[in-house]
Parts: C-alpha cells; sequence; structure tokens
C-alpha cells in the first residue's frame, strides 16, 4: 500500500484480469512465423508513440514545466521525415530513410530546444510557451507537406513501425529510449538534480544547480523523443498527416505521467510509474474498442478516469478519509472500552 | 526666457502626466497594443493586399465569422483574470452544438433545447470548477477532464454531423439588419451582448472585483472574499458561454458536427492573452478579448484574401502570441519591481 506504486501496478493488473476474463483470447500469444502475436503484444507496439512522448514529458513535469507542443512536433517530425523520402530517386534505400529520420529529429531537437529557450532564459510560464508551437507547429507541418496528405512506399520506413524481430521493432524502440532516459537520470545525477530543481528552483540554484541547463535539456529531450514517435506514427499510417498526427497526444501524456503517480507540482518522479500509466492507458484504449464502442466516444472514458485518480490523488480527499477511519476508530475503543466495563 | 520656461514646464508636465496614466494604468498596455495592431492590420490590408478591404460588408462579416469565438473568450477572459485555464470550451461547443441539433431533429421545442444545452454547458464548467475549487486539481488537468469528456459525448450524441431544419435556429444566421452597407445578425447581437455584460459584471460588480482578486491573490479569502464560490462561478459561466457558443455555431455552418472546434480552445485563448489578459490572472478586460478575437479575425481573413495557405493563420497567431506573451512578461516584471522598492 505504502509503494508509490502500487495503485498503478494494481489497476493495471486489475485491468488486464478484467480483460482475460471478459475474451479469453486477451492474454494468449501466438507464434507465428517466428514472430509473437496477440493482444497484449499489440498493446506493447501500439504504446510506443505514446511511450516516448511521455517519458519526455515526465522529465519536463519534473522540472515543474509542462509541453503541450508535443503533439505539433510529432507533426513536424513525421512531415520533414516523409518529404525527404517522397523527393528522393529510391524511397526503398535504406540510407535515405536513415538520413530522414536523423534530420526529422535534428529538427525536433531544434523545437524543443526553442521551448527550452522560452521556459529556461525568457521566464516565460511553460504551459504559455509551449502553448505558442502547440499552435504554430502544425501550420509549419502543413506548410512542408503543401496541406496535403504525404504518402510514401518504402519498406525500410515500414518496418520502424510495423517491422518484427520476435516482438514488434517499435516496442524495441520504446525499451530502448527508457532504457536511455532511466540511466541518464537514475546512473547519474541528472535525476537528483531535476528533481531538486522541479522541488525548488530558486533554492537549487543557490545550491549551484544548473538549473537553466537541466531545464533547457529537459525540454530539447523531450522534443527529440516527441520526433521519434512522430516517425512511428508516419511510418505506422505511411503518411505525414500534419493535422491528425499526435493530436490529443499530449492530453495522453500527461494523464499517463499523473497515472503513473509523478506530481504535476514538480519534483520526484517515476519513470517505472509513466511505463505503467502509459500502459494503463493503451490496455484501456483496447478495453473500449473490444466492448464495441467507438473509438471515437474514448474520450468519455478518459474522463471518468482523469477524475477518478485527480479525486484519489486530493489532499483534501485524503484527509477526509483519514478523519472518517480516525473517528470509526476512536468509536470502536470506546465501544470495546464500554463493553469490557460493563462486563467487568 | 520666460516662455522658453513655460514650454520645458509644459512638457514636463505633459510626460508626467504619461508617467503616471502608464504606471497606474500599466495592465491597460497590452490591450491598447492590441488596438494598435488591429488599426495596423486593417491599414496595412487595406494597402497592401487589395483596396476595399475596409469595406462595412467586410467588418461587418469580421462579427458574424467570429462570433462564437467571441463568445468563448468572454468566458475565457473571466477564467484566466482568475488565474485558471479552461481547456473545455472548444468541445462543450461541439457537444452542446451537436445535442442542440439532434434535440431539434427530434422535434423537441426551441424553448427546451436552447435551456437544456446551455445547462449542459453549465454542468460542465461545474464540474471542472468543483475539482479546482474544493479538490484542489490544477485547472489545466480539470478542465482537461472536461474537454475529454464534452468530446467523447458529442460523439456519444452522433458520429456523424446532423442537419438543422428548425427556421427559428436559420433565423438567429440569416436575418440580416442592415443600415446601408453594414449589417447585423441575431448571432452578432448576441455575441456583442455577452460581450457588453461580460465586461458589465467584470468592471462593476461586486462579483467582477473578486475575480481580479482571486488571481491577484490567492489569499484572498483573508478579506472576506466569497473566493470559493467564485472560482466555481467563472467556469460555470466559461461552461455557459460554451453553450451559447453551440448554438451560435450550429445557426451558422447550419448543422451539428461533432468535431466542430477541435483546438478552438487554443484560438480563445490566444485571442484572450493578444487581448492583453496577463496569464498570470489578476489582469485583463473583457473588451480587450473582444479586441485580441477581432486581430484573429483580421488576419484569417487577410491570409484568405491573399490566398495564401490558411496554415499561415497558425504560424502568425503562434508569433504574435509569443510576442504579447514577452511584452507581458517585461510589464509584470516591472510591476513587481515597482510594487516591492
Amino acid at each position: 500500500m505504502k509503494h508509490r506504486l502500487f495503485w498503478p501496478v494494481a489497476t493495471l493488473v486489475a485491468l488486464i484480469l478484467i480483460n482475460t476474463i471478459a475474451r479469453s483470447q486477451f492474454a494468449s500469444i501466438t507464434v507465428r512465423d517466428g514472430r509473437l502475436y496477440g493482444a497484449l503484444i499489440d498493446i506493447l507496439r501500439q504504446s510506443a508513440p505514446l511511450m516516448l512522448v511521455s517519458l519526455g514529458m515526465t522529465i519536463v513535469i519534473a522540472t515543474r514545466g509542462i509541453d503541450l507542443s508535443v503533439g505539433a512536433v510529432m507533426a513536424v517530425s513525421g512531415a520533414v521525415g516523409l518529404t525527404i523520402i517522397d523527393g528522393s530517386a529510391d524511397p526503398g534505400d535504406p540510407g535515405v530513410v536513415m538520413l530522414a529520420v536523423v534530420v526529422a529529429l535534428l529538427v525536433s531537437l531544434l523545437l524543443g530546444a526553442w521551448n527550452g529557450f522560452l521556459v529556461s532564459l525568457l521566464g516565460i510560464q511553460p504551459i504559455i510557451a509551449t502553448l505558442v508551437l502547440m499552435l504554430a507547429g502544425r501550420g509549419v507541418a502543413l506548410l512542408i507537406t503543401e496541406g496535403f496528405i504525404t504518402t510514401v512506399n518504402s519498406t525500410p520506413f515500414e518496418f520502424i513501425s510495423t517491422g518484427y524481430l520476435l516482438l514488434p521493432f517499435a516496442f524495441f524502440i520504446w525499451v530502448a529510449a527508457v532504457a536511455v532516459v532511466a540511466w541518464m537520470e537514475r546512473r547519474t545525477a541528472l535525476g537528483v538534480l531535476t528533481e531538486a530543481v522541479g522541488i525548488n528552483p530558486e533554492a537549487s540554484r543557490l545550491a549551484g544547480v544548473r538549473s537553466r541547463g537541466i531545464i533547457w535539456s529537459a525540454y530539447a529531450a523531450s522534443g527529440v523523443l516527441a520526433g521519434i514517435a512522430g516517425i512511428i506514427y508516419a511510418s505506422n499510417i505511411k503518411a505525414a498527416d500534419a493535422n491528425a498526427a499526435g493530436q490529443f497526444i499530449e492530453l495522453y501524456a500527461i494523464l499517463a505521467v499523473v497515472l503513473g503517480g509523478t506530481s504535476l507540482m514538480g519534483g520526484k518522479f517515476s519513470l517505472a510509474g509513466t511505463v505503467v500509466g502509459v500502459l494503463i492507458i493503451q490496455t484501456l484504449e483496447s478495453t473500449i474498442l473490444f466492448l464495441g464502442v467507438p473509438s471515437a466516444e474514448s474520450p468519455v472514458f478518459f474522463a471518468v478516469v482523469v477524475v477518478v485518480v485527480v479525486v484519489i490523488q486530493s489532499p483534501r480527499l485524503h484527509r477526509f478519509a483519514r478523519a472518517v477511519a480516525h473517528s470509526a476508530r476512536s468509536r470502536v475503543t470506546a465501544k470495546s472500552t464500554s463493553d469490557a466495563e460493563a462486563a467487568g | 526666457m520666460t516662455s522658453l520656461d513655460t514650454a520645458t514646464t509644459t512638457t514636463r508636465e505633459r510626460a508626467g502626466y504619461f508617467e503616471t496614466f502608464m504606471s497606474r494604468r500599466a495592465s491597460l498596455l497590452p490591450t491598447l497594443a492590441a488596438v494598435v495592431i488591429l488599426i495596423l492590420l486593417f491599414i496595412g490590408a487595406e494597402i497592401f493586399v487589395r483596396g476595399d478591404f475596409i469595406t462595412p460588408r467586410n467588418i461587418s462579416a469580421l462579427l458574424l465569422d467570429n462570433a462564437y469565438l467571441l463568445i468563448l473568450a468572454v468566458g475565457m477572459t473571466f477564467v484566466i483574470v482568475t488565474g485558471g485555464i479552461d481547456l473545455s470550451v472548444g468541445s462543450v461547443m461541439a457537444f452542446t452544438g451537436i445535442w442542440l441539433a439532434q434535440l431539434l431533429e427530434a422535434g423537441t421545442p426551441l424553448a427546451i433545447a436552447i435551456p437544456a444545452i446551455l445547462l449542459a454547458g453549465a454542468l460542465v464548467g461545474l464540474l471542472i470548477g468543483t475539482l479546482v475549487q474544493f479538490f484542489d486539481v490544477q485547472p489545466f488537468i480539470a478542465s482537461l477532464a472536461g474537454l475529454f469528456l464534452a468530446r467523447g459525448l458529442a460523439f456519444v450524441v452522433s458520429l456523424s454531423s446532423i442537419k438543422v431544419e428548425a427556421t427559428e435556429v436559420l433565423w438567429l444566421q440569416s436575418t440580416r439588419i442592415r443600415i446601408g452597407d453594414w449589417y447585423i445578425t441575431p448571432t452578432g447581437i448576441l455575441a456583442l451582448l455577452v460581450v457588453f455584460v461580460g465586461a458589465w459584471v467584470m468592471q462593476f460588480t461586486r462579483f467582477g472585483r473578486t475575480t481580479y482578486a482571486i488571481g491577484g491573490n490567492q489569499q484572498a479569502a483573508l478579506m472576506g472574499l466569497k473566493v470559493a464560490r467564485t472560482t466555481v462561478a467563472v467556469y460555470v459561466i466559461s461552461g455557459v458561454c460554451g453553450g451559447l457558443a453551440g448554438l451560435v455555431l450550429t445557426a451558422y455552418s447550419g448543422a451539428g458536427y461533432p468535431r466542430n472546434g477541435v483546438g478552438t480552445e487554443l484560438d480563445a485563448i490566444a485571442a484572450v492573452v493578444i487581448g492583453g489578459t496577463v496569464l498570470a490572472g489578476g489582469r485583463g478586460y473583457v473588451l480587450g478579448s473582444m479586441v485580441g478575437v477581432f486581430v484573429y479575425g483580421t488576419i484569417k481573413t487577410i491570409i484568405s484574401f491573399m490566398g495564401a495557405e490558411q496554415s499561415w493563420t497558425q504560424i502568425i497567431i503562434g508569433a504574435l502570441l509569443l510576442v504579447f506573451i514577452v511584452v507581458q512578461r517585461a510589464i509584470v516584471a516591472r510591476s513587481d519591481r515597482r510594487s516591492r522598492s
């Protein structure tokens, strides 16, 4: 009960159990042509874009910030990547795909650095600073694709999201990203410094933490991760759709971070919690689809989840629950004493 | 010699008046800047884009095309002045709009349908306000729940668009009250009415002053102000505005569509900020937000006149938003220093 990952993990396990009871094939995994298939494997594959975005969001939120521009960065990254592949002589050439991905990620890094510049150097509120790019970014993506949905036919590019190496390739991408971020945050002092900046920016600055650089790099990292997510998304639909790419993903990412137990007030953060949070969202999405609810209606379920989660986390409810528990306990003690007296 | 002396004193005095005005009314500065930008946009479009930009027809159309956004921006101004934010307005507009279309299709009388959708908007606002005030949820997250809820409900009502046949609703849009070449529709009158009522409440009532006080200082409760009630009320107001905008948009497009207003909350926030309301709360004007909406609408019109991609609107609004935020930041920093010293 005390561990902060208890509730997220319990929710995920409960969701998986409910699904397994409701449909027996949910938990079953079949092997075909040296590849694993199944609903659970699908969840692992489909969670890649949200996982990458949520990882970046976790670090940004830990610095007491927020990054609303991730969806727009995804759109730009996909647009840049596909425009390069589309414009090349041989779209199937792995070299071209590699170049496209690298350029797309550099552009994403630049966009992330721009957010970091606004927040750390100009001192603009993160919600607003990233709102600028959230508004303008999609416009830029539309300009890059010239208002059309650029489609490509490129086997190496499609491999990124639909490829398999026993398990889906996209799964390996997010596992690698989680491993790299976790190593940087937890095996070096960076994580502690990030938390220090999030808990008290002024105090950590006085203590000699270079808070500006840390905040800046958090937004840059979020940009790159969103860029990778944009590539995976574009690879999955084989197209760059500047309007639909990453729509609402900032909201789901924030939800995943909060579900994972990281406070929006900054400071202590949990990467494992975020991973669990994303898996909860993805499993819930799969459940909603299974129930036959049109996916367009799924936001109602997420609204209920958000309300329940924030109310459970609310300090006021905790105080209330404690007060109730306390009065109940004292009533029981009072009763047992009076019983003892009556017996004696 | 004497005349020269008088001359210098007058200029000094005049400069003094200006200084006093500016230091007392520093919060007016961004709104004035927005007015200047609006005028420059008009003149620029007239000179560089085409000669017939400033026409009664064009300016009348500006109000007509942006009536829904104007109504949303008024509600958003109340929320932002308390230091909050309401992301749900675009979705509330979509939900109430499509629900209205469905109610009318089922033969519900207008006298029941309109109060019903306004109530629905108010309830979403009430949910957000309650979460913010009584469960200490950040406005951003609470209104995010409102966004999901309303957007999902819009799709629950219908997955595709519903045409509106009710003549009373279409009347709101099709009637043109003409004065020469100028015209105004009932939707335009409704939007202006919302603006003026909003401005009046904000400036001249106890409720309005409490709104400013909450944004200026979270501890305003110490002064005996009804913080809890007011905080919840601003979200309810914003929700009702979302409902009204749903009505106006449904009349405007002649149909309800569950995908309406995706991202409109951002347009509303941008318009409010460009109109001079400070996102940190405590400063801002409803009339400023109206100017902000007109700046937004004018940029959109100019871009379609130039035949350029509409995506330029987003880019320019983003850039303008950035300029305003930086200016606001400088002003707030300056007045903070002043009040501290």
